[in-house]
């Protein structure tokens, strides 16, 4: 019986007095990888930031519902989002190594900035993180060099490593390749494919086929609605709803 | 109906050469005393600076060994006192400016720090005279360094709120996402990406406070000996070249142009190599 | 750590509203010392010609007059050669030429006062004694680079557009800039003159060193005369009386007074027309 990570009921979000989510309810899967889909403007990216609370940094932002996490709602304001930023990571649409610092330093950042201090940890961590995010044999050479002077698909895969290194149990990825060319949006699905045995992934994307080719379940939001969550080869095959159908098809979006 | 035509173009014409004259005379004449002052300086100033001027104390008139050791000395630590009391005012407000200064109170942070950068120096020589030497009884380093912090705050404040401001948010997003505090990814990640140019920022505050007379003359006074307390008065370049320029004697104002090509090297040095430093500065 | 957050956040605020807190405190601090002067002279200070701390009168008039005409020559000579480099720079170059000669201009804006005044000691004295002459060619000098930067940045901030279509309708630089550039920059150079004006008048070092330093109302130019803030330089140190001593502050009180009117003014000119609404 595959365990729910993650329990999304009835979440309404506003930004500026427009309502960009329409009671969403959701479950996301333990160690599965969950595709939300959809076209320009339906609030995917809105919801996946509200699944660590990320959201809540513009200005302007309302939420109303509730996100369950391990038995917990995230969305209580007594609930720290530093702590579940730490459960639950993210890597954005753009590239965004910081620009000060060395390769290795933008893996440990999350961790010094916590206070780990332990060289032969952090050396690990680095190891073991860009092992990950498939990038260590690339750049083992070369820590000390500046983050920003890799490669575009390089630079995502330095975030993801970054992001990997405070050992999150849950990685957002909000269109994570849509910035890049396809050779290195391949690495990057190649190695989600390996990720998921130890986490739990949610990824946004407006590429159907890359669903299709990754996600185990995916979700269709059109317009703030969820019209449709099954697993991936039951919407790509015989979608329940004649939207999604549509959308599938290429009819619009 | 051609000949009206072709008269009023090459009117035209004349006009518009005229313009390209005047402009171009007038770029060149502007120019024109930066170069008259600086041929000068060096001219006067080589011819009169020596080692004695870095090591000496100055002494009577008359005697060859006479220098400004103790001025040059002097102005470092008065500067380094208004960098240290304004750098942590300026950096905070910048911050807060940047952050959370959309309102009311933003600007009137913002109105008071450009006006107080336009304010004749002197006063807050008076201000700092007030609160400093009334007090105290006696002139001070401190006074001074506090009158040259009041100089240096608009431009440190002002500097770190716009190189903040461009910092992108998907990187204070990205921060954030890995589970840091604001306060933590502001200092630390977004200061530290603004850094450059807020460094820069801070550089041209100080060179505008190194070449800062007025608000010294009856803060930190003048020392004609070592001095490195700060509560005492203490000799500064600026007043020094003061005192020896308007002095009757050749004999110091030949030191008044020793000390100016000194200070005048340094100023410009700082700020010819910090504008290099600055136009490098991009977010990717 | 939400508790750090609200610590930094208050710890910043405090900071931020110490500067307004001691722009306040200034003012008061130089109002409140100044009482005794306000007290004994009221508003005749700034309308009588006298300066004796002996007798213990005072009368500012002498120094208003220094402060603001060699403000103005200033001005005179500066804002055509100002006005035409910034002209020029904005409208006229396009080669690296520009970059050399901008950062000329603005260099001229990091040599110290002092400096110019020691220049003008010996370069400026032989020609025009210590005179308002003087200070006014030197205080040209030295507010060049303002009036430069800034009318420089009111005219930039006139939309390409605008000059897009005058030279499309086949007009030569100098209409295009007569028509579609000066125009809508008026409001802004006029700020930016105004800048000039406030920054010379504010000048101490250079002005005390060649103004000749005597506190007298003479319509000759080439003739000694006085500015508020050099005789601060002067005397300030020097009272001889808590009435001089009050006087003093009370000469700084007006010099920041005219400077807050001149300032404001002027920012509030450019600040309307540039693109920015903020001033180097």
């Amino acid at each position: 019986m595959d365990k729910v990570k993650i329990r999304v009921n009835h979440l309404n979000a506003w930004f500026s007095g427009k309502q960009v989510l329409k009671e969403i309810n959701m479950e996301i899967v333990e160690n599965k990888v969950t595709a939300i889909i959809g076209p320009s403007g339906c609030g995917k990216s809105t919801l996946v930031r509200c699944l660590n609370r990320i959201h809540e940094t513009v200005p302007g932002a309302r939420v109303r519902g509730e996100v369950w996490l391990d038995g917990e709602n995230i969305l209580e304001p007594r609930v720290d989002p530093v702590i579940i930023r730490r459960k639950v990571g993210m890597v954005f649409q753009k590239p965004t190594p910081f620009p000060t610092m060395s390769i290795y330093d933008n893996v440990t950042a999350g961790l010094k900035l916590n206070g780990v201090r332990n060289k032969q940890y952090l050396d690990e961590v680095v190891e073991n993180s860009l092992r990950q995010a498939a990038l260590w044999e690339e750049v083992k050479d070369m820590l000390d060099k500046p983050g920003v002077s890799l490669s575009g698909g390089q630079q995502q895969r330095l975030c993801i490593a970054r992001a990997l290194a405070v050992k999150p149990e849950v990685l957002l990825l909000d269109e994570p390749c849509s910035a890049l060319d396809p050779i290195s949006t391949g690495k990057i699905e190649e190695l989600i494919s390996d990720l998921k045995k130890g986490l739990t992934i949610v990824i946004v994307t407006h590429n159907m086929q890359q669903a299709a080719r990754i996600a185990d379940f995916t979700g269709f939001l059109l317009l703030g609605e969820l019209i449709e969550f099954d697993t991936t080869k039951k919407i790509f095959t015989a979608p329940a709803d004649k939207r999604t159908e549509d959308y599938i098809t290429g009819r619009f979006g | 109906m051609e000949n009206i035509e072709s008269r009023s173009y090459s009117i035209r014409k004349i006009k518009e050469q005229l313009f390209l004259g005047i402009t171009f005379c007038a770029a060149i004449l502007a120019v024109i005393p930066l170069f008259a002052v600086i041929f000068y300086i060096l001219w006067r100033g080589f011819s009169s600076l020596n080692f004695a001027f870095f090591t000496q104390l100055p002494a009577p008139v008359g005697e060859s060994r006479s220098g400004m050791a103790n001025a040059i000395v002097g102005s470092m630590i008065i500067v380094g006192l208004g960098t240290l009391l304004s750098l942590p005012v300026g950096i905070f407000s910048g911050i807060w400016l940047a952050e959370w200064g959309k309102g009311k109170t933003g600007f009137l942070v913002r109105f008071v720090v450009d006006v107080m950068s336009g304010f004749p120096t002197i006063v807050f020589g008076i201000f700092s005279y007030i609160l400093f030497v009334l007090t105290m009884r006696r002139f001070s380093a401190l006074a001074g360094g506090f009158a040259l912090a009041l100089i240096m705050l608009p431009y440190i404040t002002r500097t770190t709120e716009e190189m903040v401001k461009m910092v992108p948010q998907t990187l204070r997003e990205s921060a954030l996402a890995l589970g840091l505090p604001e306060w933590k990814v502001l200092l630390f990640v977004v200061l530290r990406t603004a850094w450059n140019g807020v460094f820069t920022g801070i550089m041209l505050a100080v060179a505008r406070a190194a070449g800062e007379t007025a608000p010294l003359l009856f803060t930190a006074f003048n020392n004609n000996y070592w001095n490195f307390r700060l509560d005492q008065p203490m000799a500064s370049m600026t007043v020094q070249i003061y005192n020896y320029a308007i002095s009757p004697f050749a004999d110091w104002n030949r030191m008044a142009w020793a000390g100016s090509l000194v200070l005048v090297f340094f100023i410009l040095l700082i700020t010819i190599v910090v504008r290099s430093f600055s136009k490098r500065v991009s977010y990717g | 750590m939400i508790k750090g957050d609200t610590i930094f956040r208050k710890i910043s605020f405090v900071l931020a509203l110490s500067i307004p807190l001691l722009f306040c405190g200034l003012f008061f601090v130089v109002l409140w010392e100044s009482r005794l002067a306000l007290k004994t002279f009221g508003f005749s200070f700034f309308f009588r010609s006298a300066w004796d701390p002996i007798k213990g009168d005072y009368g500012v008039l002498p120094f208003i007059y220094g402060t603001f005409v060699s403000s103005l020559l200033a001005l005179v000579i500066a804002v055509p050669l100002g006005l035409g480099c910034a002209i020029y720079l904005a409208e006229v170059t396009t080669t690296k030429f520009k970059e050399w000669l901008a950062t000329m201009v603005d260099l001229l804006a990091a040599v110290p006062s002092v400096v110019y005044g020691l220049w003008g000691i010996f370069v400026l004295g032989p020609i025009f004694g210590f005179s308002l002459m003087n200070a006014g060619v030197l205080l040209a000098i030295m507010i060049l680079p303002t009036i430069t930067s800034v009318s420089r940045e009111v005219l930039q901030a006139v939309p390409e557009s605008l000059r897009e279509s005058a030279r499309a309708l086949g007009a030569t630089r100098w209409e295009t800039v007569r028509l579609a550039v000066l125009p809508p920059a008026a409001s802004g150079i006029i700020g930016a003159i105004i800048l000039g004006l406030g920054r010379a008048m504010g000048e101490t070092m250079a002005v005390t060193m060649v103004i000749g330093n005597r506190p007298e109302i003479s319509l000759n130019l080439f003739a000694p005369a006085y500015s508020l803030s050099a005789v601060i330089a002067n005397e300030f140190a020097e009272a001889v009386s808590d009435l001089n001593y009050s006087v003093m502050v009370e000469v700084g009180l007006t010099l920041l007074f005219l400077s807050l009117v001149v300032n404001g003014l002027a920012r509030f000119l450019v600040w309307k027309t540039s693109s920015q609404g903020r001033i180097q």
